[in-house]
């Protein structure tokens, strides 16, 4: 006979202590587990989102002068001289740094074309890579083929435009293929064309006058994409568009502060739960104690059937809480995502950690109960002697 | 050289003036393998006399002595080892831990020994052999007899084959049968060599003792030497 079988005797014969003690701390262990599972995988979800949500790097030809425009205001007669940038040159997009972080690259040319007597601005695009960068577009007819045109949706009602028409560019007649259903951006106003149509008509062979690029953003530096594009393209300028996945990491960086907290406060109630039920337990084992004590155990043996018992069930808190935990971080986000459910990943070294956390805590909480026990003095715990 | 000496014990309870002596000057001594019965009414200083001995209650002044050693000159963890090699206890009341079969109870002095798990479990049945309760070692205290449950505590306390058995009042729970019986394994104990000292209200129980020590008010009264080969208490008495 050891320690140990000494331990889990007693857990058998006070099985509603220990059941007391293991639901408690599987409690906490579960909460932990449910707050980090269900972070990590709406941060994961968001990630996932964001690299669908389009262009995240604006790449545009350097100026030295201030645009005047402001909220989609602008202030009509005034231009500037722009340099575009050479079509050529993107290639070296794909030879960054962090080039494997890169989903897409959308060379964009821009040029003014006059329509039934109406200014629009043309916009010739890789229709390739619209899924990427334009992931949100959604075209009524269908995307064009060489030599036709999508319009955007307020451009389509000035120019009176529908699919099967058929507008005059210079000259060149281009059948309209879709209307894009109304986006809210700029894009509602524009015309849009194959690069190469675009660049024929807007004589700009060989040249863009913008790029967009969609950077992998789960873990992707924008900042450092950014400079090294701006290494590779001197002449032109590099913007990163944070604003939204900052804000939404913000927020979940809030919600995970929030949760933390939410998880510590019930770990240590946890806790507190343990450290009475054990010290009580230890009280009702005073003569147990007392018989352990003068057969020969050491303060250190007494402590250590207490720590194993404990051992023992927060072993099994740890192992139940964590699956309990990823249980219910799957039913949150089951009850949460609008009926897109996001899986929770089953993370070995979370189920490490919550069995660390299980045991830190059950033995934080049972080091003072088992001192107490230690310290109990055999005679009065025997009273008979 | 006596092996077991109480030098001038003294132990109060209380302070100042609520001080209550609960031994007074008690000095004697223990030849090894002597059968000693400690006999005085209720409140005599026999219990905390037994606590002393059994290095579980430090003395107010004097020394104990067994062996040589001082025993309230160890420290806590020391005196741990020494109730472990040197004294075998049985109470009164059993106090077996009731969630530990009647073989697990008797091993538990073994427990922080370093030996095999099989060598535990014979000497633990050998133990239990020596009471005569082989047939029930796997049975539970509560699923005993009282005098059973005294046998077994009796086997706990010579598992690990101490110097010194001290008992106190192993019968006082048992009818005249079986505290007979329990009396009968003291006697074949001390026989074997071991020192015993008994504390106890029964005259019949103390007259199995060769020698008696009579307390009162936490002084020795006297001591008696008693017949060589005492009789062990009688069914009948």
């Amino acid at each position: 006979m050891k320690l140990s079988d000494i331990a889990l005797k007693n857990l058998l014969r006070r099985k509603g202590k220990a059941v007391f003690i293991l639901v408690g701390l599987m409690v906490a262990v579960a909460t932990a587990v449910a707050v980090i599972s269900y972070i990590e995988a709406m941060t994961a979800d968001i990630n996932h989102k964001l690299e669908k949500y389009g262009a995240n790097i604006l790449v545009v030809p350097r100026t030295d002068h201030l645009a005047l425009n402001y909220g989609g205001m602008a202030l009509g007669g005034v231009s500037f001289e722009m340099q575009e940038i050479p079509q050529e040159a993107l290639t070296r997009i794909r030879h960054i740094k962090n080039a494997r972080n890169i989903a897409a690259v959308g060379p964009v040319v821009l040029g003014g074309v006059t329509i039934d007597g109406q200014r629009v601005l043309l916009a010739g695009i890789d229709f390739a890579t619209r899924q990427i960068l334009k992931p949100w577009w959604h075209v009524l007819g269908r995307f064009p083929e060489t030599g036709q045109i999508v319009a955007g949706s307020e451009a389509a009602r000035v120019l009176g435009l529908s699919p099967g028409k058929a507008v005059h560019v210079k000259g060149a007649a281009l059948a309209v293929a879709g209307i894009l259903a109304p986006t809210g951006s700029q894009d509602d106003q524009l015309l849009f064309s194959h690069l190469g149509d675009a660049q024929q008509l807007l004589d700009k062979k060989g040249t863009v006058s913008m790029v967009e690029v969609a950077a992998l953003c789960e873990a992707c530096p924008i900042d450092d994409m950014v400079a090294q594009i701006g290494n590779v393209l001197p002449a032109a300028r590099v913007m990163g568009i944070q604003q939204v996945v900052k804000g939404r990491l913000e927020t979940l960086t809030h919600f995970r502060k929030f949760s933390y907290g939410v998880a510590a406060v019930v770990v240590l109630i946890s806790g507190l739960v343990v450290l009475v039920t054990l010290m009580g337990s230890v009280r009702e084992r005073t003569e147990e104690i007392g018989i352990f004590r003068a057969v020969g155990f050491r303060k250190q043996h007494v402590m250590c059937v207490v720590f194993l018992e404990t051992l023992i069930v927060a072993s099994l808190a740890g192992i139940l809480g964590y699956a309990v935990g990823l249980l219910g971080a799957q039913a949150g986000l089951w009850l949460l995502a609008d009926g897109h459910p996001v899986a929770v990943q089953v993370n070995p070294l979370l189920a490490t950690e919550a069995l660390a956390m299980a045991v830190g805590v059950g033995m934080a909480a049972s080091a003072y109960p088992a001192l107490m026990a230690a310290r109990l003095d055999p005679n009065q715990a025997l009273r008979a002697l | 050289m006596s092996y077991i000496v109480a030098d001038q014990l003294i132990k109060t309870y209380g302070k100042a003036d609520a001080a209550v002596i609960a031994l007074g000057d008690v000095s004697f001594s223990i030849q090894t393998g002597e059968f000693v019965a400690i006999m005085g009414e209720s409140g005599a200083g026999k219990s905390t006399l037994l606590s002393i001995m059994g290095a579980m209650n430090a003395p107010t002044g004097g020394r104990f002595l067994v062996d040589d050693i001082d025993v309230y000159g160890l420290k806590s963890e020391q005196r741990a080892d020494f109730r472990r090699e040197f004294l075998g206890f049985v109470f009164q009341s059993f106090h077996l831990v009731p969630y530990l079969s009647v073989l697990e109870n008797i091993m538990l002095p073994l427990v922080t020994v370093k030996m095999s798990r099989t060598k535990k479990r014979s000497k633990a049945m050998e133990a239990l052999s020596w009471v005569g309760l082989e047939a029930k070692a796997g049975r539970l205290p509560n699923q005993i007899s009282g005098g059973e449950n005294e046998r077994v505590a009796v086997a706990r306390a010579i598992v690990n084959d101490p110097p010194i058995l001290l008992a106190d009042e192993p019968t006082g729970n048992l009818d005249t049968r079986n505290s007979s019986a329990v009396m009968k394994l003291l006697q074949r104990l001390n026989r074997a060599g071991t020192t015993i000292v008994l504390v106890t209200h029964s005259p019949a129980c103390a007259g199995c003792a060769q020698r008696l020590i009579q307390m009162s008010d936490g002084h020795l009264c006297n001591a008696v030497q008693q017949a060589e080969g005492a009789q062990a208490l009688q069914p009948s008495a």
